[in-house]
């Protein structure tokens, strides 16, 4: 699944050209994400022999003095201008949305952990200087003193090699990944970062820097929508990852309220059944399930009107009247639909955005249960759901490689009884309608699958030819803008 | 003897009294406005009140002590909570163009609530508490506020009991109030070591080494964790607590169906908990010498983590805007005020023991002594309205919350005069501290004479100084 994808045939213009490869490269930063754990060796060679094969660059040098024209091939220097052409025009593409922002940023950022780690210690150096990260080091007297807090607090620390490596002392906030994660020793609010770790402050500026110009970006975006020749590539450029958009409702008023029981247990992802199953026990659910699952049910078709009776009917069963449902819980529904509020029309959550932000806690029922479940938990519901051993031992060694998506792609299969899925998961709603299409669902829900996305080769995720035919008006753009920086900084 | 019954029916009548004569709005300014360093702090806040019948406001904003006053006397909120500091006046928000108008700064927050513990007590359930649970709240004080302190340099903390079933945390650093969402969210995952809903089993798993900050909260855990989950909830009693217990033992460690199949064996004969307990602790030990797994060899301590580390509720903590219930204000469901709590008597404080508003009421209607009678009368002749106020709550209970308030905000106010001196380096004797250096903004200057007086001045260049913010 991590073959690159090929080029578009139709480009008419370079910026075109290069902003289609980049989207192939970020693409492939993905997949590979996926499939290799992100700090092995085959991990590295994989994106490596990616690279070369796409034209870009992936040396440390631009060394263009030596580089005759007459050259055959594209000189390293060419390569650099194409990739910085494609990443900025990207950028316009992908600031449109929370969505498309949050994997623009998580594969941007895979690209230059990888780039940065490829390059020799002097240019390391160079790059912390030549970007103002200077910091103080740790004194022998300090590291000595604080030398077992040190060794408990890193992976990458030993006793023996504390005297020896450097301990930049950093101010926490310039190394949120290594806090979040307590890969690091925190003493009256800074980090004590040793040398090998400095990627990780690399890192934590340029997510800063470019989620901040992506809001900027994201601000000149109405001048830019209101250019014709413009607007459809890069709405053509951001559809090409997202797929499709499922806040649009193709399916809206198709899907009845007695159909979601059946549905739930035919054509629903594991995430959605359990959450389904969940409020019919316990007539409730809290905030994080409710939006996971109400923008799902949207998503497949559910109209306001039905979402209210659904949601209502459920509650009211349990500890929550009618009267403080309609005060309590009737404007965040109407809220999902985009009818309160900033008024921006919620899009149903993608499975990177379920599995990586939001965590269920105490309580919670939303999540994925590839990532959230306790494997053990896990297994009994497959057993449950009358899978065969074989096939729960693969699901399970998926989960054990963090291949959640794959995990559950595999479910898919084994309880479509089909070989092979034919298309990349990255959206429950996306299994949702593969499920229908399946189940010669078409019936009972009408989809107007997009002629062009069928085909294994040329699936939703990554059609290179999809007709554009969503316009967003500027007027929700700027909309979106309002709730832009709270979430978007989140991330 | 005055009675604490409170009963909410007559919430509405009492409010009225409690804002106009026990309120204390001269601390609330004071806490708020952070001695007026930036513009607007005060004013760009947003406030928002829940009213009679669920009726919720948000994005009220004042620009005085007195407007706020005035405010909450006319509308009498049942419940306050506080939002963020504004670029524009929040009251002003849909004036602005839409997409300026944002969230820059707010105090860091925690929301520690006793529901999100309800697979781990065995006395009480969902809204309910007693002191025994009360434990809970205590122990996430101590480890977060530690890690807030040491880890992350913090100093102004106010803790404060929510009014019914959990404690909240106001970070009040000014670089905490500065912290972007992406730092706020990696703060609480820092501080965050109970994952996982409702289909996880465990929840806390350790691996080596362990984290010093692991390190120091187990410490505090350790110190509890007998008497409190031992003693008082029974951890090892019934069948039920055993099984739970028994199921947070990995399955894949060495001798581990015989380890529990003996444990039970001695259980049968053991009837003592902590007896049982000990023995648990005594195959953990063996395990961490025979296996070598990694991480298997910690469940005894992370037996102990599930059941009693604080359980964060992280999006409360993440966002800029995130309202939080403020300060002082009512409880409607148990009529108890949300006060501060004093950390030095974290242990004594018992959330029965918090002043419900009809008890203060009904203490301010008490006779005074004779003593008080004479102070009043002498008072009440020269003083404003303001004095008068302040000494009501006075002889009520809620004034001890008062004052450690009063307590928390001196000692603000001294870091902060601490800091514009540093900065100003007006009184520093070294030669090579920065120089005087006159701020751009005059209101800046005006505000840093106001810190210090006069007799302090031991530059020879002060007048100029003097003359030149005066400006
Ligand atoms: S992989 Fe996606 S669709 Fe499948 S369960 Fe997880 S979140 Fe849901
Ligand atoms: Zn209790």
């Amino acid at each position: 699944m991590a073959s690159a994808r090929r080029g578009s045939e139709q480009c008419d213009g370079e910026e075109r050209g290069q902003a289609r490869r980049g989207v192939n490269m970020l693409k492939m930063v993905e997949n590979l994400g996926v499939s290799y754990v992100k700090t092995t060796e085959q991990y590295r060679k994989k994106l490596h022999s990616e690279f070369s094969g796409l034209g870009f660059p992936h040396k440390e040098e631009a060394d263009d003095s030596n580089s005759s024209k007459n050259q055959a091939g594209p000189t390293e220097y060419e390569k650099r201008r194409k990739d910085h052409i494609s990443h900025f025009i990207l950028r316009l593409a992908y600031c449109q949305t929370e969505d498309l922002r949050r994997w623009f940023i998580q594969q941007e950022m895979d690209l230059f952990r990888y780039r940065f780690s490829e390059l020799p210690s002097k240019y390391k150096t160079d790059f912390l200087h030549k970007n103002n990260l200077k910091y103080d080091t740790m004194s022998v007297e300090e590291k000595n003193h604080l030398k077992d807090q040190l060794i408990n607090s890193s992976y990458s620390v030993s006793g023996s090699t504390v005297a020896e490596q450097d301990f930049y002392k950093v101010p926490f906030q310039d190394a949120l990944d290594l806090v979040r994660t307590r890969k690091v020793y925190l003493k009256a609010g800074y980090a004590y970062i040793p040398h090998q770790d400095i990627v990780a402050i690399v890192l934590n500026d340029f997510r800063t820097r470019l989620s901040k110009a992506l809001a900027l970006t994201a601000r000149s975006l109405p001048a830019v929508q209101s250019d014709e020749r413009l607007q459809p590539l890069l709405n053509h450029l951001s559809h090409a990852y997202v797929g499709q958009d499922y806040s649009i409702q193709k399916n809206i008023g198709k899907v009845s309220l007695e159909q979601i029981d059946p549905l739930s247990a035919k054509s629903f992802p594991l995430c959605m059944r359990q959450l389904h199953k969940a409020l019919r026990e316990n007539h409730h659910l809290r905030h994080g399930g409710r939006m996971q699952y109400g923008l799902f049910l949207k998503g497949i078709g559910l109209t306001l009107d039905q979402a209210m009776q659904f949601w209502r009917s459920e509650f009211v069963k349990g500890k929550v009247d009618a009267d403080k449902f309609d005060k309590a819980y009737a404007y965040s529904i109407r809220h999902m639909f985009g009818k309160e509020g900033k008024r921006t029309d919620y899009t149903p959550y993608s499975c990177m955005k379920v599995i990586l932000s939001n965590p269920p806690s105490q309580g919670d029922f939303h999540g994925c249960p590839f990532r959230h479940s306790d494997p053990e938990l896990l297994k009994q519901k497959l057993q449950s759901y009358k899978l065969s051993p074989g096939g729960i031992m693969q699901i399970l060694d998926l989960v054990k490689g963090m291949h959640y998506q794959l995990a559950c792609q595999k479910y898919f299969e084994l309880t479509h009884n089909i070989d092979d899925a034919g298309f990349s998961l990255n959206h429950p709603n996306q299994y949702f309608m593969e499920s229908q299409k399946l189940l010669g669902g078409g019936k009972e829900v009408k989809k107007e699958v997009e002629v062009s996305q069928r085909g294994p080769e040329n699936t939703p995720s990554n059609g290179p030819d999809v007709p554009s035919t969503r316009q967003k008006s500027s007027t929700q753009a700027v909309d979106d803008m309002g709730d832009l920086d709270s979430y978007f900084i989140d991330e | 003897m005055l009675t604490s019954d409170y009963d909410p029916a007559c919430l509405p009548d009492l409010l009225p009294l409690y804002y106009r004569r026990l309120f204390p709005y001269s601390q609330y300014f004071r806490w708020l406005s952070y001695g007026g360093a930036s513009k607007n702090y005060f004013q760009n806040r947003e406030f928002s009140f829940t009213l009679k019948d669920d009726i919720y406001v948000r994005y009220q904003s004042f620009s005085t002590q007195s407007e706020l006053e005035k405010e909450m006397q006319k509308m009498n909120p049942y419940k306050i909570d506080i939002g963020a500091v504004y670029s524009h006046r929040p009251s002003q928000h849909n004036t602005v163009k839409s997409g300026t108008f944002q969230a820059l700064e707010k105090e860091l927050v925690f929301d520690i609530d006793m529901t999100d513990y309800d697979d781990v007590r065995s006395c009480c359930s969902a809204a309910d508490i007693c002191s025994k649970c009360w434990t809970l709240m205590t122990i996430a004080i101590r480890i977060l506020d530690r890690a807030l302190r040491d880890d992350f340099g913090f100093q102004h903390l106010l803790w404060v009991y929510s009014g019914r079933r959990g404690v909240h945390c106001w970070v009040c650093d000014e670089a905490a109030r500065k912290l972007s969402v992406a730092a706020r969210s990696a703060v609480a995952e820092y501080l965050s070591l109970v994952k996982g809903g409702e289909e996880t089993v465990k929840k806390v798993v350790l691996s080596d080494p362990i984290h010093p900050f692991i390190s120091q909260s187990l410490i505090v855990v350790e110190h509890y964790f007998p008497q409190y989950a031992v003693v008082e909830q029974d951890l090892l009693s019934s069948k039920a607590s055993v099984d739970k217990v028994l199921s947070l033992v990995p399955d894949d460690i060495l001798h581990y169906k015989i380890s529990v199949k003996e444990l039970l064996n001695i259980y049968q004969t053991e009837k003592n908990p902590m007896k049982r307990w000990e023995q648990l602790c005594r195959y953990a030990v063996q395990q961490k010498r025979t296996s070598s797994k990694k991480g298997a060899q910690y469940f005894d301590k992370e037996i102990m983590l599930q059941y009693c580390y604080p359980r964060l509720d992280v999006n409360v903590s993440k966002g800029v805007n995130h309202l939080l219930k403020s300060p002082f204000s009512v409880h409607p469901k148990t009529g108890r005020i949300s006060v501060p709590i004093d950390l030095k008597n974290l242990d004594k404080f018992d959330p029965f023991e918090v002043p419900t508003i009809s008890l203060i009421c009904e203490e301010l209607d008490k006779p005074l002594t004779a003593e008080e009678e004479d102070v009043k009368d002498k008072e009440s002749e020269t003083e404003s309205g303001e004095r008068r106020k302040i000494r009501d709550y006075k002889h009520t209970s809620l004034a001890k919350y008062v004052k450690l308030f009063d307590h928390f905000l001196d000692a603000m106010a001294r870091s902060r005069k601490g800091e514009m001196l540093k900065k100003s380096g007006l009184f520093s004797l070294d030669k090579h501290d920065p120089p005087i250096h006159i701020d751009d903004d005059p209101a800046k200057c005006v505000n840093l004479l106001s810190h210090v007086s006069l007799s302090h001045y031991r530059h020879k260049d002060d007048a100029v100084f003097i003359r030149f913010s005066l400006d």
